[in-house]
């Protein structure tokens, strides 16, 4: 067994961290299967359209930042989650997907008129919306395939996620009328996990 | 009918609702915990059908009293019913001063008491695209500050809400930029209109602390955020006073903020609003909203010849 911290995981292991995926889909899923059971339970409050849709984006933000967290986790601490980078992302998609057709749906009745002059005119929409746009072609690259097919632009592909964070927090921002204690420690969140890339590695050239 | 007249005791001195529910339900036993969600401590008011309440059908009184706006007890809707158990809405004393040849403090009791007192059912269409009906028990605001008799240099009239951080744990948060306590303003024409209220009650009690107890402003044809919560001072004045949202973001919240459904907030539409009290994910009302919110007839002729775009 290699003793300089570089873990091998054998064929066994490997299968096993693979099955996870099983676990870990669903699992991601639950939140937005608890929001509709609520809906449909009048669990929601006086205003459920408006819980459902904010709660699905709250969810969105939520994965956004743990996938954007787990390289400065394994950068600063070690702990070498990478490899949950796709499963978090895409959970962030499915919810601002989800969020969206509320927004549209639910919120609006797919009414265009309206739908198009939000797009169309107001900062708060379109900075939600570029976000959700520029997370299509990572989705739909999430996977070995594209990772053969697309070598190095794939890496540069996939910093899209880094507008897409910032366009994504000023319009969680954007979505209360002020600051507040709610919103602040997200945007903070945000704001380390971005920032912590221009950081010096805590042992300067060491790689765990 | 009234045949006689009988000693009442004041509003402050009989049992609030819930303690009253809580003894009965000690006794009682079984219907302890039903006693105990009801959360607002109300009293009943005498009060009596007013004009301008035809054809709505009011919002259930949970979500009136549930689905708040009133920052001072936190951000989120459900905050102001679960955090304003602490305010003390008696004793309250209201002042009306400025420029008024005969200053008036008012006790709260003699409000509560008011022979003057009725019922004004409203529209209320909240900025934030949503819409209730909402039975208030209140007294024209017009009555009032003719009492204090205005001086016909008075063009504005300003409001002012209470500061108490002790009470209030909205108030301690630094975050939000917003200056207390909330302040707002009317021209002095619009608080002499017939629709302008000040609410001391709804549903036939007085206030729950979270609907801005223990006397609030109500102006049915604007945004939710000028009906000022927990009012203390009342200014007559001869300028246009600062507003707690326009002095915070002045390019979403206007001075006059009347229901506009063609000028929209910069954010939202402003066209239609989601109607509270369905309860439904699936089956949720949008409806349009109206010029005015429905009371053109009553306010329209107060800004003709004005641009309402510019004077939003």
């Amino acid at each position: 067994m290699p003793t300089d911290g570089v873990r091998v995981i054998s064929p066994m292991g490997a299968k096993l961290k693979k099955h996870w995926r099983v676990v870990f889909y669903p699992l991601g899923m639950t939140p937005a299967v608890w929001l509709v059971w609520q809906g449909q339970h009048g669990a929601l409050g006086a205003d459920p359209v408006n819980v459902f849709e904010r709660s699905l984006g709250l969810w969105a933000f939520r994965f956004l930042l743990v996938c954007l967290a787990l390289a400065p986790l394994r950068r600063f601490t070690g702990l070498n989650l990478l490899r949950y980078r796709r499963l978090t992302g895409l959970l962030a998609f499915f919810y601002a997907t989800l969020h969206l057709l509320a927004y549209a749906g639910l919120d609006h009745g797919f009414d265009w008129a309206v739908l198009w002059t939000d797009v169309t005119h107001r900062y708060f929409i379109i900075f939600g919306m570029s976000a959700l746009i520029m997370l299509i072609p990572l989705a739909l690259t999430s996977n070995l395939f594209s990772m053969r097919l697309l070598k190095r632009r794939w890496k540069l592909l996939h910093s899209l996620i880094f507008p897409a964070a910032v366009l994504a927090g000023i319009h969680f921002f954007l979505s209360f009328k002020t600051l507040n204690s709610v919103s602040a420690p997200y945007l903070a969140a945000l704001a380390i996990v971005l920032l912590s890339r221009f950081l010096p590695r805590l042992q300067a050239g060491s790689r765990i | 009918m009234v045949l006689f007249r009988y000693p009442r005791p004041l509003p402050s001195e009989i049992t609030p609702k819930e303690m009253y529910l809580s003894r009965r339900s000690l006794i009682g036993g079984a219907a302890a915990f039903g006693a105990l969600t009801t959360a607002a401590r109300a009293a009943a008011l005498q009060t009596h059908p007013g004009p301008y309440s035809g054809g709505l059908t009011p919002t259930p009184h949970d979500d009136v009293t549930h689905y708040n706006n009133f920052y001072e007890f936190g951000m989120d809707k459900g905050d102001p019913a679960a955090h304003s158990q602490d305010f003390h809405p008696l004793p309250w004393t209201l002042e009306i001063t400025g420029l008024v040849r005969k200053p008036v403090r008012l006790d709260i009791d003699q409000l509560l008491h008011s022979p003057a007192i009725e019922e004004r059912i409203y529209r209320m269409r909240c900025v934030e695209a949503w819409s209730m009906v909402i039975p208030w028990d209140g007294i024209p605001l017009a009555s009032l500050l003719k009492d204090a008799d205005p001086d016909p240099r008075a063009t504005y009239v300003a409001f002012e809400s209470v500061l108490r951080p002790s009470e209030m744990p909205g108030q301690n948060e630094g975050l939000s930029g917003i200056q207390w306590p909330y302040v707002e303003g009317l021209r002095l024409d619009e608080a002499m209109n017939p629709l302008t209220l000040l609410a001391l009650g709804i549903y036939g009690e007085t206030l729950p602390n979270q609907n801005g107890a223990p006397i609030r402003l109500v102006v049915p044809w604007k945004y939710g955020f000028k009906g000022i919560k927990s009012i203390q001072r009342i200014r007559l004045l001869d300028h246009e006073p600062p507003t707690t949202w326009n002095r915070l973001a002045s390019d979403e919240y206007g001075f006059y903020a009347n229901v506009n459904p063609q000028v929209d907030h910069p954010r939202w539409s402003q066209a239609t609003e989601r109607v509270i009290g369905s309860h439904s994910l699936f089956g949720a009302t949008r409806q349009p909203t109206l010029m005015f919110n429905g009371y053109g007839e009553q306010v329209a002729d107060l800004y003709r010849g004005m641009d309402l775009r510019k004077n939003f």
